[in-house]
């Protein structure tokens, strides 16, 4: 199965979700930001970062560049696509997923490991988890705090589009603490925190971030 | 040559923090006149000669494809004598 990591001018997190991919058993194929080109990959994954330079607004831009034209494409007809952090802000950016991330409340970077409960485990992403399984990965940002309009809320929780929330208090001023969304159809979803730095005991708090990984590569098998 | 103005601001009923730590600055340097405070952007765009309604509108189509995200903000444009 093959995963292609984009990088865009400022990403961050493309080799780590690069390695992530691996040692969830898959092979990474990295994507240029300029380049149209997938090469055929079966999923693709928007990492953190600061493409761009977050210049207008974080991946107002991003959403313009040449690779995002196929990746909405193949994302519209049901690939995978997984949005982590600013790839997060992309997917809102595209309208691929509803509502938009601003500024944290008290306007603080954040970066500690955040506990989450990961809530529809029908996405491509999260199918390798139990309904409201709690885990720990790192939450590392300045504009996670998820916002849309009430009608879009309603929707998101009475359709089971809500894939995670922040257990305890709400470190960013997200409504409803949320973490993560997906699309209706389950094969997008956009996460504020980062499963792709907690993969393995040594070098993450935790190794439950894998599973997002895992979960995409079975959901491809099926 | 004109000067086509584009503000973009946060919708009302999205948070401003941005804006909040300004308002809460401003009496701490003894500005006591702010009942509150919001932050936007302004864009300055140059054109040659007058800008015609045709311009005008493509530039709305402008702001609203990329110089504002609709989902969170408004936008105004206007020309600047």
């Amino acid at each position: 199965m093959k995963v292609g990591v984009v990088t865009f001018p400022g990403s961050l997190d493309d080799r780590d979700a690069a390695r992530a991919v691996r040692a969830a058993g898959g092979q990474a194929i990295s994507l240029w930001h300029g380049d149209e080109d997938l090469q055929s990959v079966d999923a693709v994954i928007l990492p953190g970062g600061f493409s761009y330079g977050d210049y207008l607004r974080c991946g107002a831009i991003s959403r313009f560049a040449p690779v995002m034209t196929s990746i909405i494409e193949r994302a519209k007809t049901g690939m995978p696509l997984l949005g982590i952090c600013n790839g997060f802000q992309i997917l809102c950016e595209s309208h691929l997923l509803p509502g938009a991330l601003t500024r944290n409340k008290d306007l603080h970077f954040l970066c500690t490991p955040q506990r989450i409960a990961i809530e529809n485990t029908n996405t491509a992403w999260t199918s390798n988890f139990e309904g409201g399984q709690e885990i720990v990965i790192p939450l590392k940002n300045g504009e996670g705090s998820f916002q849309c309009d009430d009608k879009t809320l309603t929707q998101l929780e009475s359709e089971g589009q809500i894939v995670a929330r922040y257990v305890g208090k709400n470190p960013n001023g997200s409504r409803n603490l949320i973490a993560g969304i997906s699309n209706a159809k389950g094969n997008i979803v956009g996460l504020m925190p980062h499963p792709e730095h907690a993969i393995d005991s040594l070098t993450g708090p935790t190794a439950d971030g894998l599973a997002f990984f895992t979960s995409a590569l079975s959901s491809m098998v099926k | 040559m004109a000067k086509i103005i584009v503000d973009v601001m946060l919708k009302p009923e999205i948070l401003d923090p941005q804006g909040q730590a300004v308002g809460a600055a401003l009496p701490r340097l003894g500005f006591t006149f702010a009942k509150s405070v919001r932050q936007g952007k302004r864009f300055e765009i140059e054109v040659e000669g007058e800008p015609t309604p045709a311009q005008l509108a493509e530039v709305a189509k402008a702001a609203e494809t990329l110089l504002a995200n609709p989902v969170i903000e408004t936008f105004t444009v206007r020309v600047e004598k």
